[in-house]
């Protein structure tokens, strides 16, 4: 009658190779994607890649340069190999007697800012992560915290009063609250300064910087996962086992703090890790409004500047980003709700 | 105000004018003569620093000066940069054998000697031009800096293929066929082999230009003459980490994120007759939003803005009402226009031209700009206030600024017929999408057009894409662009830093082009000709005037405004002053703190 | 189908509210469960009165809406527990357990008494088990609410309540998890946790029917073994006469919220004097006879709760509505009446004239 028991962990172990193969072979499609959109569509286009690749009013000399360094004249095969290769074993730019090296993982580099992608990224990622982190915290305490006491106090005052600031909250952009929050809490009275302090400079002046920032993201998503929670709450109090479990006398915060939560919260991590996974690939608009120096204020620059390569790396980042997320929730949902095997 | 159909976006440009002007009248100022006019710890005055020195003697040896931005340079390197607020911060860690004064207005627009002991001695065909390098000058290791390295980091400038996006005057001057590969490709082992160039030894070096060019030395002041020296080149990086010679180093930098300069000790103020070094640190910080930046200036976390185009409209109001003393309203030094491409008719026919110079309603296109504070005086010929020979508003060959202001519908009928197109006609205006004053003024302009009978309409293009789209001269024509919207402001503050790409027949090219209009005027080729080969400043400066007449007598251009921006300055800030070297940007170099 | 003779339920008439405890362990008294809707109030149970005492079973047998499973969350006092939201059900009447009146009682002590006084089993062992957490884990929770005793005594009544119930290889599938259990195996477990503390009351709502018909009959005998060793009095709620037929001592027919007839099995069985039982007789299956003859439904669907038939509640679909005189039916609402030594019916039709359509009509074709 046994239909197996829980997964062992050599169960998980083929699971994880599985999938962390599956997530590479997506990884490597997106990159020739990507790379198809960045060098191949302008050809087709008619567009020299390389003039796209200097950025700034080109002189033919510096374009022609460009178009030596990154091999532009090979064929479209040696090019990719070369990307490839780049990630793994660096990566040698050589023109015009000037020689850059790229260390691996060389995920391009920027002829705009003469920089490498990769240290850009990782100077600036801690930041982006920093920030959906915090904002994370915030709007899962505060958004399933609304959500649980809508779903008890349905239909009153209460759960009403949370639902319209909850449709205020995802209905308002970010661009309206930040600088809302800004010139109330920051300019008007004063009392955060607001502005991005490097964590390795001063501990509570980058935790000064960061609360409105955290706070406007995470007021968007708390309202998102109040609404989610309160209807998933809901849903789950009306299923047989909450019954079952105060027909064995528990006490209702029991009840509701560990059978009705533990189903609430599989849907509502779920959502967790593709937000922060999409976030990871830049709060763009968060980011832009309070001058935060993470990925997406990068990647927008990037975009003004058409600085393409740094708009390469920051795409592939967000992908390895959301594959990551992907990859995280689905082990932690096998560890969460038992019927899911990992096969 | 006529009836006519008004956009609700012109609606908003006078509206806001209307507010800027309120504003500025409402408030009085005094003390703007005085040196050390204002309060002390507080702001000096409205347009106190404007081509005048605010609070000279509170400038304090200390502190840390702090610009804000919201875009960084194209390139710190000396060779690549090409922004003017680029420009005027390098002379922090770097130094040429001429610059400009340390003066406020005009005089900051003359050369005088920095590296170099004296301007140089230049031979009587004008063509050879020699300096001799001052005692102690050195780098940032402590090494003296020689005429060799003078010579190198000029030499950069050919070197295009690697170090590409600064000005090539200097190419263009020494080495007009491009003989020279640049010092990366140079077979010589010194690689010092432009032949334009001698070092007969550390201290001397002569320039031997193939043909005369009365303005090299404005050139030679330009950042990109900047001395390098070879052992520090560190090629398509040196912007990020450039070896100083001025009294500044790089502490640290992350593009788009913080510039940090801190004191070079191996500077030594004997050897330097410009810089003052008032501060002990520099520091650049960078926003990505611009409102935040104007409110963080108010608010007085930081000086000044590096990019120096003056508050965006929202801070504007908020500190022209609160802290007008605070305020600067300089004239840029850019000219705002519109250009009639020639070969696109009936634009060929000069009357056509002057039929929409004189339709034109001037007022309204000065108010879709901004209004007189916040967007400039009404622009009446093109050559900016700062370059010499320049007559402001007081040479009007079509009377904008007074009897025609709001447009002279008569004479522009009149112009229509001996045009032969009596009924008016039917064009295309051509404007950025990126820059919605542009556009504001383009419906300015469609609208007072209407009523002489010239119909327009409005292609907003790509801003991005601008040198692609109408530096073509082929798709120009093919698009029906007979009116191009632009400005434009001088690299150096001649009639050649400014107006030789838009004005000479020879500078037309089929892409890149800026000679929107397509002028092949042999007075005017030859008038350029004859400027670049008079040593004498005086005549220069009347040349100057002349081409400004033919370019303006050939009805090319419509001006719109000389433009003005409003700029920032904190309380801290001491021995302010704008100068016509940079546009009318403050002098970076010598502002110091009060405490 | 032993002790049938020996009625053990007691049924008494409804009695005035303010009457003392009652000697009976369960007593049930004018019991009324109302839930107001957006479009009326619904009458789900509306005046319902019974008895039982230890170690006796009683059947509840009902359509689906009948009031039945209202009825026994209504002594479990899960209509007031955990009800969110503005509406709550209105309850009224008595409800005693062992000398205690549980509607009136401080609702945490009505909570204390769950699982360990009174343990309920419910239709679908599936959606009853919470599915995020193991079959022992489920077990031992209910055990340590009302024990004091650490995880490993838990454990081990965990398991061996899941041999009682005929587990096999209990200390294995202790550890599995509901999804990984068959549908008997789950309600065997599901029985293991609510007999884990020795209640006195177990209430089985519909405890076979989500279950293959062999495991049906595994499940009623498990059951029956268990109450007998526990002594528990037991509940089964079910829409199938032939479930309670074999278990019962006693069985009560609910229509439209109200009893309309109750009494020992074998009488209820064997001499039913309401159509509405007929009804369910007729329309049960009986494995002695071939599926080709006649199943009698009762034709017609279960009344509204809210607009509840005036008269006899059953009138709509009563074959026999017409046999009283004056439209009495349709008018006036039948009162339980004595038909029998312990058996009560509330019908119009007199005692001869239902006892004739029994034996002439109803007896001969099942």
């Amino acid at each position: 009658m046994a239909r197996g028991t829980a997964a062992g962990p050599r169960a998980v172990l083929a699971y994880l190779i599985r999938r962390l193969f599956a997530a590479a072979v997506m990884l490597v499609v997106i990159i020739l994607v990507v790379f198809g959109i960045f060098f191949l569509v302008p050809r087709w286009a008619g567009v020299d890649p390389a003039t796209m690749f200097v950025g700034k009013q080109a002189d033919p000399a510096a374009i022609e340069a460009v178009r030596q360094k990154l091999g532009l004249a090979d064929p479209i095969f040696v090019q990719v190999w070369e990307f490839f290769k780049g990630l793994f074993a660096g990566r040698t730019y050589a023109a015009g007697g000037d020689v850059t090296e790229c260390a691996a993982p060389c995920f391009g580099y920027s002829f705009r800012n003469e920089q490498a992608i990769w240290p850009v990224l990782t100077d600036r990622f801690p930041v982006t992560l920093a920030l959906a982190l915090g904002a994370a915290v915030l709007w899962l305490i505060f958004g399933v915290a609304a959500g649980v006491l809508s779903a008890l106090k349905r239909g009153s005052l209460w759960d009403r009063g949370a639902m319209v600031i909850a449709l205020g909250g995802v209905s308002l952009p970010i661009y309206f609250t930040g600088l809302l929050s800004l010139a109330i809490f920051s300019y008007g009275l004063g009392w955060l300064d607001a502005q991005y302090v490097p964590i390795e400079e001063s501990f509570t002046g980058w935790l000064g910087g960061m609360i409105l920032p955290w706070i406007t993201l995470a007021f968007l998503y708390a309202a998102m996962y109040a609404r989610i929670t309160r209807a998933t709450m809901l849903e789950v109090l009306g299923e047989d086992y909450i019954r079952t479990a105060r027909a064995k006398g528990l006490r209702e915060p029991v009840v509701i703090g560990k059978h009705a939560m533990r189903s609430t919260m599989t849907p509502i991590l779920t959502m967790l890790g593709m937000d922060l996974g999409a976030l990871i690939g830049g709060a763009i608009l968060t980011e832009t409004t309070f001058s935060l120096p993470g990925l997406g204020a990068a990647v927008l620059k990037a975009i003004s500047d058409k600085d393409l390569p740094v708009i390469l790396g920051v795409t592939l980042i967000t992908s390895l980003a959301v594959i990551v997320a992907n990859l995280l929730v689905d082990l932690l949902y096998a560890v969460i709700d038992p019927r899911v095997r990992l096969s | 105000m006529t009836t006519q159909r008004t956009t609700g976006r012109r609606k908003q440009a006078a509206a806001a004018a209307a507010v800027v002007a309120a504003l500025l009248s409402t408030a009085a100022c005094g003390g703007g003569n005085d040196d050390d006019g204002g309060s002390k710890s507080g702001a000096a005055g409205f347009n106190a620093a404007n081509n005048k020195v605010a609070q000279a003697s509170l400038a304090k040896k200390g502190g840390e000066l702090k610009f804000a931005g919201a875009q960084d340079a194209d390139s710190w390197d000396t060779t690549r940069g090409y922004y003017g607020f680029a420009w005027n911060f390098m002379r922090y860690y770097s130094r040429t054998l001429v610059t400009g004064k340390a003066e406020p207005g005009a005089k900051g627009a003359e050369v005088t000697p920095d590296l170099a002991t004296s301007t140089a001695k230049i031979s009587d065909d004008g063509k050879t031009y020699t300096y001799t390098l001052r005692d102690g000058v050195t780098w940032e290791d402590g090494k003296p800096i020689t005429s060799k390295d003078v010579k190198y980091g000029i030499e950069r400038v050919w070197a295009q293929d690697v170090l590409s996006g600064g000005p090539v005057y200097l190419k263009d001057v020494l080495d007009p066929k491009g003989e020279y590969p640049g010092p990366y490709k140079d077979k010589s082992a010194d690689k010092l082999g432009l032949k334009a160039i001698e070092t007969p030894d550390d201290k001397t070096i002569v320039f031997k230009l193939p043909a005369a060019n009365s303005d090299f030395e404005d050139i030679l002041g330009l950042a990109s003459a900047a001395p390098v020296r070879q052992d520090k080149d560190t090629k398509s990086k040196y912007g990020l980490k450039p070896f100083s010679s001025g009294p500044y180093k790089f502490q640290s930098y992350t593009p788009n994120k913080k510039l940090v300069l801190v004191r070079n000790e191996n500077w030594k103020q004997s050897s330097d007759p410009i810089r003052k070094a008032y501060p002990d640190k520099i520091s650049l910080t960078l926003f990505t939003n611009a409102n935040d930046m104007d409110q963080r200036l108010i608010n007085g976390d930081y000086d000044l803005d590096i990019g120096q185009t003056g508050l965006s409209p929202q801070g504007r109001t908020t500190a022209l009402k609160q802290h007008k003393g605070n305020l600067d309203n300089p004239v840029s030094g850019y000219i705002r226009y519109a250009v009639f491409p020639q070969s696109v008719k009936p634009f060929d026919n000069i009357h056509c031209r002057k039929a929409v110079i004189y339709g034109a309603d001037h007022e309204s296109l000065q108010t879709a700009r901004g209004g007189p504070v916040a967007g400039g005086d009404i622009g009446t010929n093109m050559l900016p206030p700062s370059v010499p020979g320049s007559e402001g508003q007081k040479y009007d060959p079509y009377e904008s600024a007074t009897t025609n202001k709001n447009g002279n519908a008569a004479k522009a009928k009149e112009e229509l017929k001996a045009c032969g197109q009596p009924n008016g006609f039917k064009t295309t205006i051509a404007v950025r999408n990126n820059k919605p004053v542009e556009v504001a003024t383009a419906e300015s302009l469609q609208a007072s057009l209407k009523k002489v009978g010239i119909d327009v309409e409005i292609d907003q293009f790509d801003g991005a894409q601008t040198t692609g789209i109408i530096g073509s001269p082929e798709n120009v024509k093919k698009k029906n662009y007979g009116i191009i919207i632009m400005g434009w402001g001088p690299d150096f503050p001649t009639v050649q830093g400014y107006g030789l790409p838009l004005w000479s027949g020879k500078y037309i090219l089929e892409s890149g082009n800026n000679n929107f209009a397509l002028i092949k005027d042999k007075t005017i080729d030859g008038l350029f000709d004859d400027y670049v080969t008079e040593l004498d400043e005086a005549k220069k400066t009347e040349i100057s005037t002349e081409i400004n007449h033919k370019v303006m007598e050939g009805g090319y251009y419509l001006p719109f405004v000389f433009e003005k921006f409003i700029n920032w300055r904190s309380n801290r800030l001491a021995n302010v002053y704008t100068t016509d070297n940079y546009s009318g940007q403050y002098d970076f170099v010598n502002l110091g703190l009060k405490k | 189908m032993t002790e049938l003779s020996k009625s053990g339920a007691a049924m008494t008439e409804p009695v005035d509210t303010a009457s003392p405890a009652p000697s009976a362990f369960l007593e049930v008294r004018d019991l009324k469960v109302h839930f107001p809707t957006d479009d009326g109030l619904v009458k789900s149970v509306d005046g319902l009165s019974f008895t039982l005492e230890k170690g006796k079973t009683l059947g509840i047998v009902g359509e689906s809406g009948s009031g039945k499973s209202v009825t026994s969350l209504g002594i479990m006092g899960l209509h007031t527990a955990g009800q969110y939201g503005k509406r709550k059900a209105q309850i009224s009447g008595e409800i005693w357990l062992d000398g205690t009146e549980l509607l009136s009682a401080d609702p945490d002590h009505v909570r204390k008494l769950r699982g360990r006084e009174m343990a309920m089993i419910f239709q679908d062992p599936l959606s009853a088990l919470h599915p995020y957490y193991t079959i022992g884990q489920q077990i031992v929770e209910a055990y340590r609410i009302h024990h004091k005793v650490d995880k490993k005594v838990a454990r081990r009544r965990a398991i061996e309540m899941l041999d009682r119930v005929g587990i096999p290889q209990p200390d294995k599938r202790v550890d599995g998890y509901p999804h990984e259990f068959s549908g008997g195996m789950r309600q065997r477990a599901m029985i293991a946790m609510s007999l884990v503390n020795n209640p006195e009351l177990l209430i089985a709502d519909e405890p076979t029917t989500a279950l293959d018909v062999t495991v049906q009959a595994q499940i009623l005998d498990l059951i029956r073994d268990l109450q007998k060793e526990f002594g528990s009095a037991v509940i089964i709620i079910t829409h199938d006469l032939g479930v309670v037929a074999e278990l019962s001592d006693d069985i009560l027919v609910m229509y439209g919220g109200r009893c309309i007839e109750r009494g020992p099995a074998e009488k209820v069985f064997y001499e039913p004097r309401h159509p509405y039982t007929w009804g369910l007789l007729g329309s049960m299956p009986r494995l002695d006879r071939e599926q080709t003859e006649r199943l009698i439904p009762v034709k017609g669907s279960p009344p509204s709760l809210i607009n509840i038939p005036s008269g006899c509640a059953f009138n709509p679909r009563c074959p026999y509505a017409d046999v009283p005189k004056d439209n009495v039916t349709r008018t006036v609402r039948p009162e339980l009446t004595e038909v029998g030594s312990q058996h009560w019916a509330a019908c119009h039709m007199t005692h001869e004239q239902r006892e004739r359509i029994w034996t002439e009509e109803i007896a001969p074709k099942l």
